[in-house]
Formats: structure tokens, sequence, C-alpha cells
């Protein structure tokens, strides 16, 4: 079964500078906000969105969170959850929190990643920047508070986001079974 | 990404070289979360671990017990001066015993070779060796490279040198099989009478002449004379030994080159090692205790993903 493109590069641009204009709406300068990347697949879609806040504003706090340690599935899965790098070498404590990551899906990697925060002090507020919201698969109460698109998917359908920079193309494809 | 190819750690012998990586990698982890203002993560909530000591240890015992309680898992010590083991109680029985309490992991340190290889044959547990007699102490090993591998980068073609009572220790053994499999070099250098005579089996070279192996290696190991577990005399006096295998400033500044010095503990201030070398900014001592607790919660993260 041939993959649906979901999105092309210019509707991901699109996109990428719409939310961050919401961003720069919503919190002035960025001296009270950090910026965290969820490790691995939130790294690439937060440069981008990086890269357009810095034509504006400098010095903006961009930090990388692994979550492999606090995920729920360890033991579970027949694989070893393997970490990735963490890399947040500014305090939180405050400071309103944006959490990036491609996908929203079950909605389990972002409450790895609230607990995980935790362990880096009290921020004053947590938000959510998902580019792609698999909004009928949540298994936690957890929503988006910046979203590129809502896709409605079904369990066993993957969507995968593509880049540039690894792929070859941004560009965001829904497939139809697992493979 | 593939796990350990082993269910438990019982030596080196028995991991391959993409085991050890994918534990240096896991640990590089947790020394970036043992390094964080909450030091804690939960990976182990569900798993209980006993750590059964039948033998004398500080930072052995320590390390491991951090590394569980860091990663959340819930711990039960047990050392033998206080058991039913000195009731007349077999090893099996004891081990078995304790698993029926539904402990998921054993962390054993026993004075006789062989004990942890021995229980993973006999118990239904995941058994990680803490030292066992003269045999093998793997968590040791792979801290001491692990510790050696972020001074002086890949261990390939390194030379490292070991010095001491080869004999009677374990720690020995676990750190050539681990310097092997990661492309180093290595040599012995000790009295005669505390070299193995099995020593070139291993591929291992023996110099009895400590400048000269100095001379020639990248990093030493220095090893602590096991006297608990000598029975007869091994070398005329502990003067005698200092003069020839002990090592202090004079001897490293005739060398024309800076070597790392390691020393896995206990140290005899002034035996092997004299207190200015241990304490100089080449040695590396405190490095590796610190990356101990590193190395064991990679160790037991990546086996207790294997328990089902």
């Amino acid at each position: 079964m041939k993959p649906k493109k979901i999105l092309n590069a210019n509707e991901i641009s699109t996109i990428l500078h719409r939310l961050s204009f919401q961003l720069i709406e919503d919190h002035n300068d960025f001296s009270n906000t950090v910026i965290i990347a969820i490790q691995p697949r939130g790294v690439l879609l937060a440069n981008r969105i990086i890269k357009l806040l810095t034509k504006e504003f400098n010095d903006i706090q961009f930090g990388l969170l692994d979550v492999t340690f606090f995920r729920d599935d360890f033991r579970r899965s027949e694989k070893v959850l393997k970490a990735n790098k963490t890399k947040l070498d500014f305090s939180i404590e405050n400071k309103t929190v944006v959490l990036i990551d491609d996908v929203l899906f079950t909605g389990r990697s972002i409450r790895a990643a609230l607990d995980a925060i935790q362990s880096y002090g009290r921020p004053k507020a947590v938000q959510l920047l998902n580019l792609i919201d698999r909004r009928f698969s949540r298994e936690l109460p957890i929503q988006p508070d910046y979203c590129g698109i809502q896709v409605d998917s079904r369990l066993n359908q993957i969507v995968k986001v593509c880049w540039e920079e690894n792929d070859g193309e941004d560009s965001v494809y829904l497939f139809k079974n697992k493979e | 990404m593939n796990n350990l190819s082993v269910n438990h750690l019982l030596g080196i012998k028995y991991l391959n070289s993409k085991d050890l990586k994918l534990i240096f990698q896991t640990t590089d982890h947790f020394k970036e979360v043992i390094n964080r203002k909450i030091k804690k993560v939960p990976s182990l909530r569900d798993v209980t671990i006993a750590n059964l000591f039948f033998e004398n240890s500080t930072r052995t015992k320590i390390s491991f017990e951090l590394a569980q309680k860091r990663l959340s898992a819930d711990v039960v010590n047990f050392s033998s001066s206080v058991s039913s083991v000195s009731k007349g109680e077999t090893l099996i029985d004891t081990v078995n015993n304790i698993i029926s309490m539904k402990v998921d992991m054993v962390v054993i340190r026993h004075p006789s070779p062989g004990a942890s290889v021995f229980l993973s044959n006999n118990v239904k547990s995941c058994i990680i060796n803490a030292g066992d007699g003269t045999h093998e102490h793997p968590t040791q090993a792979l801290l001491d490279a692990y510790s050696l591998k972020e001074k002086i980068g890949d261990l390939k073609n390194k030379k490292i040198l070991i010095v001491g009572d080869i004999l009677h220790s374990r720690v020995a053994l676990s750190n050539i099989y681990a310097y092997q499999k990661l492309g180093a070099d290595v040599k012995v250098c000790g009295p005669k009478s505390l070299i193995p005579k099995y020593i070139e089996s291993l591929n291992v070279k023996v110099e009895t002449d400590l400048l000269k192996a100095l001379k020639w290696c990248d990093a030493v190991n220095m090893l602590r004379i096991q006297n608990e577990r000598m029975s007869e005399s091994y070398f005329p006096s502990v003067r005698e030994y200092v003069q020839q295998f002990g090592l202090n400033k004079e001897i490293l500044d005739s060398l024309n080159k800076e070597i790392i010095i390691m020393h896995p503990g206990p140290i005899n201030r002034g035996v092997e090692i004299t207190s200015e070398v241990a304490d100089s900014e080449q040695a590396i001592i405190l490095d590796q205790v610190e990356n101990g607790v590193a190395i064991r919660m990679a160790v037991m993260y990546l086996l207790a993903s294997k328990l089902y």
C-alpha cells in the first residue's frame, strides 16, 4: 500500500511560520521561556522553530531532553530502550517551558517528559508544541498548546515526519499499516 | 538496537565487544543523570534486587546500592556474618529462599571463584557478579576501562600495564579480558611468585622490571597485595616488595611522559603506591569510583530490560 502524503514542504514551511508567530505572541522576548526538544524526533522540528525565532530574538534558551529512563514501557517491550543525549545547561526554575515533539500520539512520551523535567527544577508552566496531533489515539489526558495539524488515524497506522536534513525533503506521510 | 548478548553478568569473559560498547554508551547517559540535581530515575521501580555479600566490601557494596536506589529499584541487603549461612545453610538454599520472596535480580560477592557462575546454573534469577574469589570482578573492569577511555579515548592499540598481585586478583583477570576485547595491549608486572602460570595463554606478556614496564605503557593499574588470600609467603618482605614494585614520584618523574594511574581500591598507601602519587593529577582513582555508580546503573538497566 502506497503511503499517503499528508504535508509537503510548502505546507510544512507555512505551519512552522505560524507556530513561530504563535510562540512570539505568547512569550514576548523569550526571557522567561525555555524551549526543550524531546529526543530524538523533536530535535529537528525544534531546530527549525529556533531558526525562525532567532531572526527576531537572540539568546533563546534551548535544550534537549531524553525521556528514556522515565518511560512506562521499560521491561514491557522486547527491545531495549536506548537513551539519547540530554543537554540542559540552564535553569528551568520559574520559567515557562515549551516542550517540542514532532508527533503527539498516545501522550506517553509527554507524560515521561513531564516527569523528567522535574529533575531539573520547578517550571512556572509547561506547554506543548507538536507538528502532528493524532487526536483519536490518546491514552492520557494530554493536549498540545500549539499544533501544526490534526490527523485522524488508526492505532495500527504510522505517521512519519521526514526532514530535509535526514530524508532529503520536508514531508509527512501516513502509512496504512505497520510494516 | 540489540540488547546484551548475556542474561547475567558473570564475567567479562562472557561479554563481546558490542556488549562493552552498549554498556559504555548507556553509562554516558547515567553519568549525566547522577550529575543532575535530582539524581533519580524511575526505570527500575518494579524491580527488586538482593545484594548478597558473603565477603567484605565498602566501595562495591555502596556503589551497587546507590546505583540501585538511583534507578528506583527496591533493595534488600544481606551479609553472611549475620545470616543463616553460619547455621549451615548451602548457597543454593540461601539464594533460592531469597528468590522465593520475589526478588528479580541478585548481586553476589563470594570468596569462592566461580560462585556466581555456579548460582546462575542452579537458580532462576538474574545474577550479577560483584567479585567471586580470585576469578572475576566484571563491574570493576568495566568502570576501569570506561574511566580510562574518558581520559585517553579509544583503547585500541593502547598499552596498559597491571602491576602487583596478579595471582590473587579478580580485578586483574577481568581487566585483562576487558582491555583485550577493546583492542588494547596488556602487560602484567609483579614478583614471579604472584604471576599466575597460565598468564601467557591469555596472550599477556610478563615484565618483572617495573621501570621498563612503565616506560612501555600509556596507563597503569596498581593492585593491592591481597594478604587475606595468601596462605603462604609469596615474597620476602613488604619492604622489599615496595622497593621493587612500589609506584613513587621518583620513578614517575624519571619517565619522559605522563601516564594515567589507576587503582581499584582499597589503597595500601606506602605499599603499592605512595600517597604523593595516589593524590596526584595523573591519578584517576576517584573518577573511577564516580564512574562505578554509572556503570552499575547501566549494567542493571540493561539486564533488567531482559526480565519479563
